[in-house]
């Protein structure tokens, strides 16, 4: 033990060598990824012996690994070296106070969402003292979730507070060497959420509203894991509706379900890819709304996530729905899908995502289906639907199967369509302006999806195409 | 109402409008007919502002603007209805709410308060009864699935809707069951007054013993080659278009 402490100090110290300061937990590493660097994450993070271990066998896999194939996605090359892989969150003295002194152009969009009051600040990154409102609704909320036996906290604490159930289901869906970004994940992810749902237990609530409050600030390399035991129930939107601070060129996320025997999860997300920062001042996003900027992006380089959540329906007649939908506008590249791997009798999967690209953007999917020789009379349902603005941005669909059980059935269905020029001559012929007729198309092509969210988030979610694909056409 | 000079439009640097003259008086209804292929279409839509049409001479007005120099929704909120030959389908779009945003775009133009849910709901449940349509068609997306004829009639419930000074017809009675072209035509029929006109493009006579045309003309090769009365129709339906076109080369 003593041991463990004094290698782990040993390390700190080595790190400062390498010019790290002495304030670690309020400042961010230098750019650079060596097995140094992952120490020094896990130190200040204060994680367990075997975590540590768990990156560092990441790390070496990911090192004998090849970059992706990016060739459907126009992009530079990435410099690995060039990135910082630890951040630490902003003291509160350093964020902004209060929202007067936050960008007007995010609050703007805020209104525009129909994000409440309460929400703003938090999402801006206002200091938590002075954001007395969400503080008390995420208390309730979490007193709410505690009373059902759901744990539901970021991942760190999760792994300070329930070591064993992270170390169980930690990478057993998405493991370490699955693919080059699922290793750079592991090797140095820094928080994200964890969620667990005891047996029988229906989760009270949509996890969404919750999720969203706090995690305003889940950074480049996000992890999520949730599980849901034998007979429980749980319904998750990641919180991405309300655009949120973030700096990154890249992201890189692992998001891991297990559902084991009866259990239903159900997943949704509305994934607004805004482009990275564009002035650099405190981070903000940059809301580009006109094609004629488009050029920053390319000077500031493309915004690039990656991005497979990815569900393993462990337990026999176990369930798990996705629904998603990715917007890609201006310069933007997103290389998403998900994974739904089926190991019980008799489990039910279905994926509806919906994929739109505006400006230059391009969006491609990857759905891998897998049935494993145990999963007998599994069924899988997967549609795939694209949808393009404008004639300059692209979409990819890469379906992948892999069957093992002749008893399963697999249906998937994709489709790309260009909003019609007849569809658009009729709108504008009935009188509405062109971004009407742009976001009724759009949220129609969507309806699928939005019909699964809770209420205020299918509202938001609507609002929110509006938003991003302002100026789209024209 | 509206003036049309020296008409010329193509389509891709193909001329398909070649100098076409028509006047629209307030209150008439004035009937076009003509051969496949022959611009009848192409017509309703420049008049609609379909950017597939470049106009490349003439002019157009229409209540005192320059209706080609307005945008395609401007022209539709100034009371220009289209009701397409071919209406599309917009897949996940509810067909209650379009028409809503439609007028409600069209109120605000025109200075108007937009209705609220109530009022466009009673206001769309009366029209959907005259045009003997199943209140089903409110909750479903706008055409998707709709047969032929329900199309039709959905576009002149629309019509009824959007009350405009101009409407312009393309082949709405194709398709239609005999029971669907009186009702169609009813439709049409209440909204004529005083001041709404109408250009009605049809293949058939049929349509005019139940919408009662003012003029008639024939457009043939992107031109207007005769022009008539009522009983042009029926002389055209008795004798079909060859003489005329031996009579407009003769002359
Ligand atoms: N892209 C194009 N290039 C060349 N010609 C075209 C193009 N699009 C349409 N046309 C032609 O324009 C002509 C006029 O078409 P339009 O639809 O106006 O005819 P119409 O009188 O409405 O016919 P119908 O009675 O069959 O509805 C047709 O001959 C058609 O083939
Ligand atoms: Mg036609």
């Amino acid at each position: 033990m003593a041991k463990t402490q004094d290698d782990m100090q040993e390390l700190v110290d080595r790190s400062y060598k390498h010019g790290f300061v002495t304030d670690i937990a309020s400042e961010t590493l230098p750019p650079g990824l060596d097995e140094d660097v992952i120490r020094t994450i896990s130190a200040i993070k204060n994680e367990p012996e075997w975590l540590l271990e768990w990156r560092l066998k990441a790390y070496r896999r990911w090192l004998t690994m090849d970059a992706p194939d990016w060739a459907k996605l126009n992009i530079e090359p990435i410099d690995y070296q060039a990135i910082s892989y630890y951040s630490a969150p902003k003291s509160e003295s350093d964020k902004p106070q209060s929202l007067d002194e936050v960008d007007p152009k995010l609050l703007e969009t805020y209104d525009k969402l129909g994000i409440p009051l309460h929400e703003r600040a938090r999402l801006a990154g206002v200091a938590v003292d002075a954001v007395f409102d969400s503080v008390s609704v995420a208390t309730t909320f979490r007193g709410r979730l505690l009373d059902a036996g759901v744990i539901f906290c970021s991942f760190s604490e999760a792994v300070k507070d329930y070591p064993e159930l992270v170390k169980k289901y930690l990478g057993t869906v998405v493991s370490r060497g699955d693919n080059y970004f699922a290793a750079l994940n592991s090797a140095v992810f820094t928080d994200g959420s964890f969620v667990y749902i005891p047996e029988g237990v229906r989760c009270p609530m949509e996890l969404s509203t919750y999720f969203r409050i706090n995690a305003a600030n889940t950074g480049q390399f996000e992890r999520t894991l949730i599980v849901a035991d034998k007979g429980s129930h749980v319904s998750y939107l990641e919180g991405c509706t309300a655009p949120m601070r973030d700096e990154n060129q890249l992201h890189a996320a692992v998001v891991e379900l297990v559902a084991m025997d009866d259990a239903q999860i159900k997943y949704s997300t509305v994934q607004n890819w805004y482009p990275g920062d564009e002035n650099g001042v405190g981070g903000i996003y940059n809301f580009v709304t006109k094609r004629g900027d488009c050029r920053t992006q390319v000077e500031t380089g493309s915004a690039i996530t990656w991005k497979y959540p990815s569900c393993i329906l462990r337990g026999d007649d176990s369930q798990g729905e996705f629904y998603s939908v990715a917007v890609t506008n201006n310069w933007q590249q997103a290389d998403t899908g998900t994974k739904m791997i089926h190991i019980g009798k008799n489990t039910r999967s279905t994926i509806i995502s919906k994929g739109i690209s505006a400006g230059q953007a391009q969006n491609a999917y990857r759905g891998l289906v897998k049935i494993m020789p145990s999963a007998s009379n599994a069924r899988n349902y997967a549609q795939c639907d694209s949808l393009l603005l404008g004639d300059k941005c692209g979409a990819h669909t890469f379906p992948y199967i892999e069957a093992a059980n002749p008893t399963a059935k697999i249906e998937h269905e994709a489709t790309t369509s260009t909003i019609g020029e007849d569809q658009m001559f009729y709108c504008l012929q009935r009188g509405l302006s062109e971004e009407d007729a742009v976001s009724l198309i759009v949220n129609g092509f969507c309806k699928e999806v939005f019909k699964e969210l809770p209420m205020e988030f299918a509202v938001e979610a609507q609002a929110l195409l509006n938003v991003s694909l302002e100026g789209a056409v024209g | 109402m509206l003036t049309i000079k020296n008409l010329h439009a193509s389509v891709d640097d193909t001329p398909i409008l070649k100098g076409i003259d028509l006047a629209l008086e307030p209150g008439k209804v004035h009937a076009i007919m003509g051969p496949n292929g022959s611009g009848k279409s192409t017509l309703a839509g420049v008049l609609a502002g379909n950017p597939r049409y470049e106009v490349t001479d003439g002019s157009i007005e229409f209540l005192g603007h320059d209706l080609l120099d307005m945008s395609t929704e401007d022209r539709a909120r100034a009371g220009l209805f289209l009701a397409f030959q071919y209406p599309v389908e917009i897949p996940g779009v509810n067909n209650a709410y379009l028409l809503k945003a439609a007028l409600n775009a069209k109120r605000t133009y025109n200075g108007e308060p937009e209705l609220d849910a109530f009022e466009f709901l009673s206001k769309i449940k009366a029209s959907m009864k005259i045009m003997e349509m199943s209140e089903d068609f409110l909750k479903r997306d706008v055409n998707a699935g709709f047969s032929g004829g329900e199309k039709k009639r959905n576009e002149v419930l629309q019509m009824q809707m959007l009350e405009p000074k101009l409407a312009v017809l393309d082949e709405t009675d194709s398709g239609l069951d005999i029971d669907a072209l009186k009702v169609v035509a009813e439709g049409v029929n209440r909204l004529r007054d005083e001041e709404r006109s109408f250009l009605v493009i049809t293949h058939y006579q049929r349509l005019l013993d139940h919408i009662i045309p003012d003029h008639v003309h024939v457009l043939a090769g992107g031109r207007i080659v005769k022009s008539g009365t009522r009983e042009l129709a029926l002389e055209l339906e008795a004798r079909g278009y060859d003489w005329i076109s031996s009579e407009a080369v003769a002359s």
